[in-house]
C-alpha cells in the first residue's frame, strides 16, 4: 500500500507537448509510471515519447480510462485545465503551476470539493510512491520504497528531508508536496488522515513553514487523531515579519503564522520537532531502534 | 501589490461608492486653492503605503487656505518610515457621528472569501481584531454561490440600528464586493466608513491591495505601481525571475526553492551564522539567473562568503555549475564561495567544478558549517 498513487494509477499529462510536460513525461515513464495519455488542445493525434496526445481530457479518459491527471499547462490556463479534468471525471488531479490567481484557486478548489475530486497543489512538486509510481517533478533517484510518509508545503526542502531519510537506510511509503501558494487543493490534515490509515506507513515526516495556520490545525489533528509517530520541521524561523519569503503562503502578518507558534503547537501535539532538515534520518532511526 | 489611498478612492468611486470630494496634488498652492471647491475645512493626508501615517504627523486638518498651505508644506517631503511624501490627498472634512469598519479578504483556512464588519472602526481596528474579535462580524462567502442578499443583511444588522442606514448600507457592501472580485483584490477595506450627522454613509479612507498572482490578468494595474515605494533590488530580482529579500547578515545565499531557502537561513542561524539575504533562484537552469543572483547579493559590501545550496529537481546541477563558471568569468567575486550541489545531474556538476579546482559539498549541514566558519574567520584574526 501507499497513499493516492500506486501501480493502479493511469495517468494523463495535460500540457504534454510543452517543454516541462514533455521532459517530465519522459522522467515519469522511466520511473515506471503508467502514463496512458497526453492532452494538448489542437495537437490531438500526435504522440510524445510514444504516448498518444488528445485534444480534450474527455476524449483521453474515454479511450484510456485514466484515473489521474497532472497539469503542466502555462499558468494562465492552469485553472481552466483543472476544471476540464474535473468535468471529465478524473478524481485525482495534481497541479504543478505556481502562482495561480488566488480567487481562481478559491473557485476551483470549491468546484473540486463539490465533485469529490482530490486536487493536489498548485505550486507543488507532485506525489511519489517509491518503487511504484511517480506523478510529479521530483528526482526519483533519492527515494526508496519504505514505511515513512512525507508531507510538505515545499518542493526542494522535501527532497532534502527525503534524502536524509534514505541515507539513514529508511524508505518512504508516499511523499507529496501540498503546495506553497496561499490556497491549495489539499491540506495537511487530509494527508495525515490517509497516512494514519495506510498500513504500510509506520511514521510520518511533516514539513511546514511560516504563514497561515495550517500547521497549527495539523497539530490538533495529530494530537487528537493520530497514533503513528510524527516528526516535523518548520521553515522560516529567521524570516522578517511582513515579507513574503518566496511562497505566497510564507508571510508573517500581524504577529500570526510565526514559526514559534507552529513549533509550540506541534510540540504540544507530541510531534518531535527537529531543528533542521538534515537530521530527519538520524532521529527516525533512533526512534525505530528504541521502539522496536 | 499595494496602491495609494487616492488610487483606491478612484476605484471605489468608479463603482459608485460614496466618498468625500477631494484633489490629489504635490503642490501646496493647489492645496490652498482647493479649499474654494472642497468647503470650509479640509483634511490633508500624506500618500504613502506604510501604516501609522497619522501618528507620524502625516494627516492634518485645515480650516483656512493659509492653514492648508502650511499643512501641505509640512507634509510634502516629510519622511514617514523611510518613505518621502510626494503627494497629498486633500479631502473635504466630513462631520463624523460614528466610525465603522468594513473589509473583504480571502480566508486561507476555509478557502472562502470573508466579509468583515465592525462598529469599532478607525485606526485601532487591528487591536479590536486581536483583543475583542467578537466585535467583528464575519461572513464567509461560498465561491460557488457568491455574495447573497441575506449575508448583506446580516452585515447591515450587525452594524446599524437605524432602518434607513440598514437599507442604504446594502448597496455599499455589494459594491465593495464587486470591487474585490472584479479586480482580484487580496484586500479591499473601508476604514473608517462613517455615519455623518445627516445619517449618510461616507467612505473616508480605504485600502486596496491586488493579488500579485492576478496582475497578469490586469495589465493596467502596473501603471498604479509607485516605484518609490518598492525596494529596487527586490523589484529587479523579480524581473530576473528571482525571489529576493535583503537581511542584515554577512553570508550571501543562493538557493533553489523557497522552502529550502528558508531552511538554509534557519540552519545558518542555528550554527551561529548570519544570513545576508533570502534568494530563491526558482526551478530553472538558466545560467543568467546565477549571474543575476551574484550581482544582486554582491551589492552588499558586508558579504564575507557566498553559500550556494542547490537540490536539483527540475533544476539541473550541471547547468548551475556551468552558470557558476560563466559568472566567475564575467564578474568579479571578491569573497569565497561555498557550493553544495545534489540531486539531478549532480555527478556531472561535480566533475565540471572539480576540473576547475572548485570543491563541492553534497551535504547541506557540512556546507553551511563551512560557510559560517568562513564568515567568522576575519573576526578571529582581528
Amino acid at each position: 500500500m501507499s497513499i493516492l498513487i500506486d501501480n493502479n494509477t493511469k495517468l494523463i499529462v495535460q500540457g504534454i507537448t510543452g517543454r516541462d510536460g514533455s521532459f517530465h513525461t519522459k522522467a515519469m515513464l522511466e520511473y515506471g509510471t503508467n502514463v496512458v495519455a497526453g492532452v494538448t488542445p489542437g495537437k490531438g493525434g500526435q504522440s510524445v515519447h510514444g504516448i498518444k496526445v488528445f485534444n480534450t481530457v474527455k476524449d483521453a479518459v474515454k479511450e484510456t480510462e485514466a484515473n489521474c491527471s497532472i497539469i503542466y499547462v502555462p499558468l494562465l490556463f492552469a485553472a481552466d485545465a483543472i476544471y476540464e479534468a474535473i468535468d471529465a471525471g478524473i478524481k485525482l488531479i495534481i497541479c504543478i503551476a505556481e502562482g495561480i490567481p488566488v480567487l481562481d484557486m478559491v473557485e476551483v478548489t470549491r468546484y473540486a470539493e463539490i465533485n469529490n475530486v482530490r486536487l493536489i497543489g498548485g505550486n507543488c512538486p507532485g506525489i511519489i510512491s517509491p518503487g511504484k509510481c511517480k506523478v510529479g517533478i521530483m528526482p526519483g533517484k533519492i527515494h526508496k520504497q519504505g514505511s515513512i510518509g512525507v508531507v510538505s508545503r515545499s518542493g526542494t526542502l522535501t527532497y532534502e528531508v527525503v534524502q536524509s531519510i534514505t541515507s539513514a537506510g529508511y524508505g518512504q511509503s508516499t511523499v507529496l508536496g501540498i503546495g506553497g501558494d496561499a490556497i491549495s487543493g489539499t491540506g495537511f490534515i487530509d494527508i495525515l488522515e490517509l497516512f494514519e490509515s495506510d498500513p504500510e506507513t509506520e511514521a510520518v515526516a511533516i514539513i511546514g513553514e511560516i504563514g497561515g495556520d495550517a500547521e497549527e490545525q495539523a497539530g490538533l489533528f495529530v494530537k487528537n487523531k493520530m497514533t503513528k509517530p510524527v516528526f516535523g520541521f518548520i521553515a522560516g524561523k529567521s524570516a522578517p515579519p511582513g515579507k513574503r519569503m518566496g511562497h505566497a503562503g510564507a508571510i508573517i502578518s500581524s504577529g500570526k503564522g510565526t514559526a514559534e507558534s507552529k513549533i509550540t503547537a506541534w510540540e504540544e501535539a507530541g510531534i518531535k520537532v527537529l531543528d533542521r532538515p538534515d537530521v530527519f534520518g538520524e532521529e527516525i532511526s533512533k526512534y525505530f531502534k528504541y521502539n522496536k | 501589490m499595494k496602491i495609494h489611498e487616492y488610487q483606491a478612492k478612484e476605484l471605489l468611486e468608479k463603482y459608485g461608492l460614496p466618498t468625500p470630494k477631494s484633489v490629489v496634488t504635490s503642490d501646496p498652492v493647489k492645496v490652498k486653492n482647493s479649499m474654494s471647491e472642497l468647503g470650509t475645512a479640509v483634511v490633508i493626508k500624506a500618500q504613502v503605503h506604510v501604516g501609522g501615517r497619522g501618528k507620524a504627523g502625516g494627516v492634518k486638518i485645515a480650516k483656512t487656505p493659509d492653514e492648508a498651505f502650511k499643512a501641505a508644506q509640512e507634509i510634502l517631503g516629510m519622511n514617514i518610515k523611510g518613505i518621502t511624501v510626494k503627494k497629498v490627498l486633500v479631502a473635504e472634512a466630513v462631520d463624523i457621528k460614528q466610525e465603522l469598519y468594513i473589509g473583504i479578504t480571502v480566508d486561507r483556512s476555509s478557502k472562502k472569501i470573508v466579509f468583515m464588519a465592525s462598529r469599532a472602526g478607525g485606526v485601532d481596528i487591528e487591536e479590536v481584531a486581536a483583543n475583542t474579535p467578537e466585535k467583528i462580524e464575519k461572513i464567509y462567502i461560498d465561491p460557488a454561490l457568491g455574495f447573497k442578499g441575506y449575508q448583506a443583511r446580516q452585515l447591515a444588522f450587525s452594524l446599524f440600528d437605524d432602518s434607513k442606514l440598514i437599507k442604504s448600507s446594502i448597496s455599499i457592501f455589494t459594491k465593495l464586493y464587486n470591487v474585490f472580485i472584479d479586480n482580484d483584490c487580496s484586500i479591499a477595506e473601508i476604514n473608517p466608513l462613517v455615519i455623518t450627522n445627516n445619517n449618510e454613509l461616507v467612505a473616508i479612507d480605504s485600502k486596496i491591495n491586488f493579488d500579485d498572482n492576478a496582475l497578469l490578468k490586469h495589465p493596467g494595474f502596473e501603471e498604479l505601481r509607485d516605484m518609490d515605494e518598492e525596494d529596487a533590488d527586490e523589484l529587479h530580482a523579480k524581473a530576473s525571475g528571482l525571489s529576493f529579500i535583503k537581511l542584515d547578515g554577512d553570508i550571501g545565499c543562493i538557493v533553489n526553492g523557497a522552502g529550502l531557502a528558508m531552511a538554509t537561513l534557519d540552519t545558518i542561524k542555528l550554527f551561529n551564522g548570519n544570513p545576508a539575504n533570502f534568494l530563491d533562484v526558482g526551478g530553472s537552469s538558466n545560467p543568467e539567473k546565477i549571474i543575476d543572483a551574484f550581482n544582486l547579493i554582491l551589492k552588499d559590501k558586508k558579504i564575507k562568503v557566498v553559500l550556494i545550496n542547490i537540490f536539483g529537481g527540475i533544476t539541473r546541477c550541471d547547468d548551475i555549475a556551468n552558470g557558476l563558471l560563466i559568472a566567475k568569468d564575467r564578474i568579479n567575486i571578491p569573497v569565497p564561495i561555498i557550493i553544495r550541489l545534489t540531486g539531478t545531474n549532480s555527478e556531472e556538476a561535480h566533475k565540471i567544478l572539480k576540473a576547475e579546482n572548485i570543491s563541492v559539498y553534497t551535504n547541506m549541514d557540512e556546507a553551511i558549517k563551512k560557510a559560517v566558519a568562513v564568515s567568522h574567520e576575519g573576526e578571529i584574526s582581528q
